[in-house]
């Protein structure tokens, strides 16, 4: 296959390389599938008249409309309880974005102020925090987010701790990377001449420098946090039913796979929609606004 | 390389006295962990036993003490459902895990690595953004979910394949495939943007100039050195892989130690669950460990830095 090799005459990588995902338009699908989601979980109410959580027995296990038996008042069929599978997915919908929301606010907020006193204050401070960082990446940091689940109890706030404890160390590694640079620039050494607190100059003059830096990681780790809380809500350690969760519908279809595809499919649809478009968004963004992060 | 050996052994000790330390305090963050370890049907003389027995009326640090001491002597509780103790459940399990996880290791290998070589040559080609979808489709879909997805097809559909639990070597192959794919985006991605950077480099021009084959200068020169970033990153890697093994063995209902995990959530089975993130947190640092010393061996220039 490789006996008549492409002749090489892209430009060397020094240059900056456009590359086949470079300069493009926004990304409508990405978007128009981001928009959606806010909408039907912002209006989730209006949009169904079905309960998410009200058992309906006689009408469970109704295949979606175009199946035979299914009916347009349950258009994407029910569940074992009854429960219309769209509304739950709207419902669904609020939990995941509100968890990434939080999340992201959270760990995202410890990974930015960890990066920031590591870079800055370098030296031993740096070598511990970074060496903690390292150790939170190479660790399976779901074991402690379910150990979470089961000391404190299930909900959202052991939800959005535990989907922070995955993400802060990314960011603080990042940023960091951010800060370093940062440092050697002059304006920080006149700020430091000028008799400015490590307070002030990390709060004034770094803080703003590295939010765009933040911005983009924020956007690229939306998709990261709705695949974590499926996952957890998958394993019995995100929202406890009969609260609606995507990754808890997917659990809650496993075992009638074989005769009702509809409950654990299409959530499991709707995740991978929805993570493929943040991630799509985040990359659009990235490579808009700073293409040197590409390697995240 | 002696002293770099015993640096990481240390430093791998201090991570799993903090590891040891999490858990520890985080039964006693929310309450009384005698009530996370005992059944619900427990009366209150019960309840009074189990707390002198383990110590609970102690102050903290002596707690600990004795926590880390029974530890040491592998002695990590009881399992609340199976009346056994931890340790042995998770060893009984582990052969299990270890079955599964070196050939979902060889199938993430064998998707990543020509496709992550081949779109770094063929760059910009149609090849390059096919493997680019594929990448992307693999991080944004949940493996739990494409697992099952596997299931419907190819045992609820076509009736190939056998859906759960273990057996015969066709009981390994979507389990497999689902761990697999799990690491095949990550990989496929590290893998090509490595590629990239070594077919920039000299060595590559001379082994051209010397006129070595296309395929020689790319799978024996370029791969090699374009593999050192993943051995780099095999902590991170291993780390993702204890996180698929659990959804997987959940979704296939394999007996091994990620759906001992599974079932000490679902069970509210704390000292079981304490005892499998211990555990596990002791093999993943020994495992780190190895690959550092291997790595160490392999590139003599990290030893000096």
């Amino acid at each position: 296959m490789l006996k008549t090799p492409p002749q090489r005459v892209e430009p060397p990588l020094a240059r900056q390389e456009p590359g086949p995902r470079g300069r493009r338009s926004l990304p409508w699908t990405s978007l128009f599938i981001i928009a959606a989601m806010v909408f039907v979980a912002l209006f989730a109410p209006l949009l169904t008249p079905h309960s998410p959580i009200d058992q309906s027995l006689p009408n469970k296990l109704r295949p979606p409309f175009w199946q035979e038996g299914g009916t347009l008042t349950y258009p994407l069929g029910t569940d074992t309880f009854g429960r219309d599978i769209f509304t739950r997915l709207c419902y669904g919908a609020r939990v995941s974005l509100l968890v990434a929301a939080c999340a992201l606010l959270v760990g995202g907020g410890v990974g930015l102020v960890i990066g920031i006193l590591a870079g800055y204050l370098g030296g031993r401070v740096d070598s511990l925090l970074m060496r903690l960082v390292d150790a939170a990446l190479a660790f399976p940091t779901i074991l402690f987010a379910l150990l979470l689940a089961v000391t404190m109890g299930q909900g959202l706030r052991t939800l959005v701790i535990a989907v922070s404890l995955i993400l802060w160390a990314r960011f603080a590694r990042v940023i960091r990377g951010e800060v370093l640079a940062l440092k050697t620039r002059d304006f920080i050494a006149l700020a430091t001449v000028h008799g400015c607190s490590h307070l002030r100059i990390m709060a004034v003059h770094i803080l703003p420098n590295v939010l765009n830096t933040f911005v983009i990681l924020l956007t690229l780790h939306v998709g990261v946090v709705i695949l974590a809380e499926a996952s957890l809500s998958f394993l019995g350690a995100g929202i406890p039913p009969p609260m609606p969760s995507w990754g808890l519908m997917v659990a809650e279809g496993r075992g009638k796979i074989a005769s009702a595809w509809w409950i654990s499919l299409l959530p499991g649809i709707a995740i991978t929609l929805v993570v493929l478009a943040f991630n799509l968004f985040g990359d659009w963004l990235r490579d808009r606004l700073d293409p040197k992060l590409r390697q995240l | 390389m002696q002293r770099y050996i015993v640096q990481r052994f240390v430093q791998g000790l201090f991570l799993l006295v903090l590891v040891a330390a999490v858990v520890f305090f985080l039964g006693r963050l929310t309450g009384n962990p005698a009530d996370l370890m005992l059944p619900e049907d427990a009366t209150p003389e019960d309840r009074a036993a189990l707390i002198r027995t383990l110590g609970l009326d102690r102050p903290y640090h002596e707690q600990f003490l004795i926590f880390i001491a029974n530890a040491l002597r592998g002695d990590l509780g009881e399992s609340i459902r199976y009346r056994r103790p931890a340790v042995a459940l998770f060893f009984s399990r582990l052969p299990n895990t270890l079955k599964l996880v070196p050939p979902a290791m060889a199938v993430a290998l064998a998707m990543a690595i020509p496709l992550g070589v081949l779109s770094a040559v063929y760059r910009g080609t149609l090849l390059d953004r096919l493997a680019g979808v594929i990448a992307v489709l693999g991080l944004a879909t949940p493996n739990f979910w494409l697992g099952i997805l596997l299931i419907y097809i190819f045992s609820v559909q076509l009736g190939w394949l056998p859906s759960a639990r273990m057996g015969g070597i066709r009981h390994y192959i979507l389990p497999t495939i689902t761990l697999g794919t799990f690491l095949v985006a990550g990989l496929m991605r590290l893998i090509r943007s490595s590629m990239l950077e070594v077919l920039d480099s000299e060595f590559v021009k001379l082994a051209r100039i010397k006129g070595l084959s296309e395929t020689a200068v790319i799978w024996r020169h370029c791969l090699r050195n374009a593999l050192i970033p993943v051995l780099t990153l095999a902590g991170v890697f291993l780390a993702a892989l204890v996180t698929g093994a659990i959804v997987t063995e959940t979704v296939f209902a394999w007996p091994g130690i990620g759906r001992l995990t599974f079932e000490a959530v679902i069970f509210r089975d704390y000292p079981l669950l304490q005892a499998v993130v211990i555990l596990d947190a002791v093999l993943v640092l020994f495992i780190n460990l190895v690959v550092d010393v291997l790595y160490a061996y392999i590139d003599p220039r990290i030893r000096y830095t």
